[in-house]
């Protein structure tokens, strides 16, 4: 690795897979992040190599243990702990949690309950695939959300991200289309509580002394809804880092985000996406156990913006994991 | 939390303890070093947000669009790109011939050429306009045509040529996506015109334009793909041909006929081109990406001569001149090898493949599903049962490892939603009938899932005019 000037190439004896891609909705944010990834820890000095997770990854894993994978693979590949559980399988060490948590986290509902048990405030919610509509019938079980839930209400699928299949709704009538979207998505849809309030993604790292939290990133959308284009289209979004909350809003918001990676029991590197309400209290909406990487993502613009070094962040996570 | 201090040691044995600082309480500092526009402490992460022109407002990342990502992946059977089917040329002969060029005239093929194209692949172009009728006694000239980069930069110089900020451009509805994009990026609007199972309809055409003329808008042309369109797979009639040359000469309006496919028919001779029947008033594009390979990159132009100059003058200064590299490979492939023949051969391809496709739909597809039975071309065009919608199916879709085109991506107006795009000229009929398979799954579950909240309210939110290609794969999808 003597093309790059820095840092000294005695660490280039790591050698790290970096998946990317997957068959998920998120391929294309997934390869961006992968590409991200490999530029970074090359940089840092790790022989990284790419990979997608198909039919040639096993043989590649078996014919040419790398030292430890890196998972860029958003959506349920690399996500629903699938994908580490084949990797324990081949006992191949990997940056991030283990599957147990990974499911957990991915599955939204379980993972709201989970907060919910812990004391940890998420909205409130409920969860339905769509058998039960046509059980029940949809009428019925709309007004009884409507009802419960008040409006407005947000809508997403139960798994999946970058704001794919939801939609906020505002007034009842919206519901219906709201749900047949999000089922394009995903079997199962959860319905919670629309939490009026400042959008704000906390990144959690563990770089070997226990899990410390990265300065918050504000997200505020220019036409108010943080979606896909959104998201991956740069001048669309402003973010503020840090987030523009006082200090002691700062403090209980980093204290929820660390409560959350804790109670579910990540490892490695998180991302609590949060609202911050008017009067100062947090929310938690979701946590992310393969947190996007791209240009427009917010775990390397935390970084940057904790004056940290994304290569060296995540060269040291993979030295980490050759550690386990 | 003013300022957190954080130590690590890095594991790496080489190294020394590094301090690391979060800075939290440098508000500042921080968001500037990420780049971007800086707003207080904020930044969009792009510098040029305030520095672009207006005309690519709107140019957004699109999730439609994303999901596509998948389609190249072998599990998904793709019937959502445009491509032909390559492999069926004799590529070992064709890499000869290659070969010999560059050694014997590479020293010609591979220097710059003439803006206009190289003279003897302009001939060879105006003896294959003529078996379709396009000859000297319609005033067809090799010195009238100008070799582009691919029927695309027809387009785009043709949308050079004509096009101010807010003319209108009359097309069929659905069209070329990639029509839509060259009219967008001109800032022209196109106004759709139906068509039915004989191509555009000539009453709705006169009445399109009397309409536009009523509220004192300047039409500017109508852009046609005649023979075995891009998306609809349909043809416009011998009958109706006339019919439309006679309504656009009367009201004074120019013809683009965009002709990519009108030489893979697999149901006898296509009708004559709108070209072959008028001296003036029609321009006629064409390219040897079908009927050869797109890889090269090589269509044309034939329009009048004070049209040409002006045409040439316009790529001089848009791409200096076409590639005689590629320009060289189509002439020499035109002169030395059996070009007849291969299109046969793709003809036989296709026509298995169409025939493949359609009885599929016929097997598989639910009630209420229809589609159109193109006598060339590449593309079905299918319509989903009433209240179904083609985008938000997308995402069902790909979960079943099935890629089609929302009908939306060819429509400028947001519409189309009811209707998507098949392509059969690129996977095996095996894999066409297995996607067929799968989309008629896709459908039923969507018209399950629609019946259970039908009733509930509306299911389905309006779609604004969206960006051309937002809801279309790219070139490069198979």
């Amino acid at each position: 690795m003597t093309e790059y000037s820095a840092p000294p190439a005695t660490v280039g004896e790591l050698r790290c897979l970096v998946l990317a891609g997957g068959l998920s909705y998120e391929r294309d944010v997934s390869l961006r992040s992968g590409a991200r990834v490999l530029d970074a820890l090359r940089a840092a000095g790790v022989e990284a190599e790419p990979a997608d997770a198909d039919v040639t990854l096993l043989p590649t894993l078996k014919a040419d243990p790398p030292d430890a994978v890196f998972i860029a693979l958003h959506g349920s590949t690399g996500e629903d702990g699938s994908l580490r559980g084949v990797l324990d399988l081949c006992g191949v060490p990997y940056v991030g949690c283990d599957a147990r948590s990974s499911r957990l986290a991915w599955d939204k509902p379980s993972a709201k309950a989970v907060l919910s048990e812990s004391g940890i405030p998420t909205p409130d919610w409920v969860a339905l695939p769509h058998d039960r509509f046509s059980e029940l019938g949809a009428v019925a079980v709309l007004e009884r959300i409507v009802d419960r839930l008040g409006l407005p209400l947000m809508v997403k699928p139960a798994q999946g991200g970058s704001g794919l299949g939801a939609a906020v709704v505002s007034e009842a009538s919206e519901l219906p289309a709201a749900m047949v979207g999000c089922f394009a998505y995903h079997q199962t849809a959860l319905v919670e509580r629309y939490v009026e309030g400042v959008d704000v993604a906390v990144s959690v790292l563990d770089l070997g002394e226990g899990p410390f939290a990265l300065p918050p990133v504000e997200i505020v959308p220019s036409n108010g809804v943080y979606d896909y284009a959104a998201r991956y289209t740069a001048g669309l979004t402003t973010w503020h880092t840090p987030a523009r909350l006082s200090p002691e809003v700062t403090a209980h918001v980093v204290k929820t985000a660390l409560a959350a990676h804790n109670a579910l029991g990540l490892r490695d590197l998180s991302r609590v996406d949060l609202i911050v309400t008017p009067d100062g209290d947090c929310t938690v909406l979701e946590v992310n156990v393969a947190p996007g990487m791209t240009e427009t993502s917010l775990l390397p613009m935390a970084i940057q913006a904790g004056g940290l070094d994304l290569g060296e962040v995540l060269a040291t996570l993979v030295h980490r994991a050759t550690q386990r | 939390m003013d300022s957190t201090e954080c130590r690590f040691k890095t594991d790496f044995t080489e190294r020394t303890i590094r301090r690391l600082t979060l800075r939290n309480a440098d508000r500042t500092g921080v968001s500037t070093a990420l780049g971007g526009i800086v707003t207080e402490t904020g930044t969009t992460l792009d510098d040029y947000t305030d520095r672009y022109a207006q005309r690519i407002s709107g140019m957004t990342a699109s999730e439609i669009r994303a999901l596509f990502a998948v389609a190249n992946r072998p599990e998904v059977v793709s019937l959502a790109g445009g491509m032909p089917y390559i492999s069926a040329l004799p590529l070992d002969a064709v890499g000869e011939v290659i070969g010999e060029l560059v050694a014997k005239s590479g020293a010609t093929a591979l220097q710059y050429g003439l803006g206009q194209g190289m003279p003897e692949l302009r001939e060879q172009i105006c003896a294959l306009m003529a078996d379709v009728g396009i000859d000297a006694s319609v005033g067809a000239s090799p010195e009238d045509v100008v070799v582009t980069i691919g029927g695309q930069q027809a387009l785009d110089l043709i949308a050079r040529l004509f096009l101010d900020p807010g003319d209108v451009i009359l097309a069929e509805g659905p069209t070329y996506v990639g029509a839509l994009g060259v009219f967008q990026a001109a800032q022209a609007e196109v106004v759709h015109v139906p068509m039915d199972h004989d191509g555009l309809i000539p009453a709705a055409l006169e009445t399109a334009i009397a309409e536009q003329r009523r509220l004192g808008r300047r039409v500017k042309f109508l852009y046609t793909i005649p023979t075995y369109q891009n998306p609809a797979g349909v043809t416009l009639s011998e009958e109706r041909r006339e019919q439309v040359l006679d309504i656009c000469e009367r009201a004074g309006l120019l013809v683009i006929e965009d002709d990519p496919y009108g030489r893979l028919g697999f149901e006898g001779e296509a009708p004559r081109p709108l070209r072959a029947r008028r001296r003036d008033g029609v321009f006629y594009l064409s390219t040897f990406s079908k009927t050869f390979a797109p890889g090269l990159r090589v269509g044309w132009i034939l329009a009048p001569h004070a049209v040409r100059d002006k045409l040439v003058i316009t790529t001089e200064a848009n791409i200096l001149c076409p590639s005689n590299f590629a320009q060289s490979v189509v002439s020499t492939y035109l002169s030395t090898m059996p070009w007849r023949q291969q299109l046969k051969t793709y003809q036989q391809i296709y026509a298995e493949r169409r025939d493949t496709m359609l009885s599929a739909l016929a097997d598989l597809m639910p009630e209420g599903t229809t589609w159109t039975r193109p006598a060339g071309g590449l593309f079905v065009w299918a319509t989903l049962p009433e209240g179904l919608d083609s985008k938000a199916m997308v995402p069902r879709a790909i979960a079943a490892r099935v890629a089609y085109v929302p009908g939306t991506g060819f429509y400028a107006d947001g519409t189309g939603r009811q209707h998507l795009r098949l392509n059969f000229s690129f996977p095996s009929p095996e894999r066409i009938r297995e996607g067929v398979r799968r989309l008629a799954g896709v459908v039923e579950e969507e018209l399950a899932l629609r019946a259970v909240f039908a009733g509930a309210g509306p299911l389905d939110g309006a779609y604004g005019p969206q960006r051309p290609g937002a809801h279309a794969p790219g070139p490069d999808l198979a």
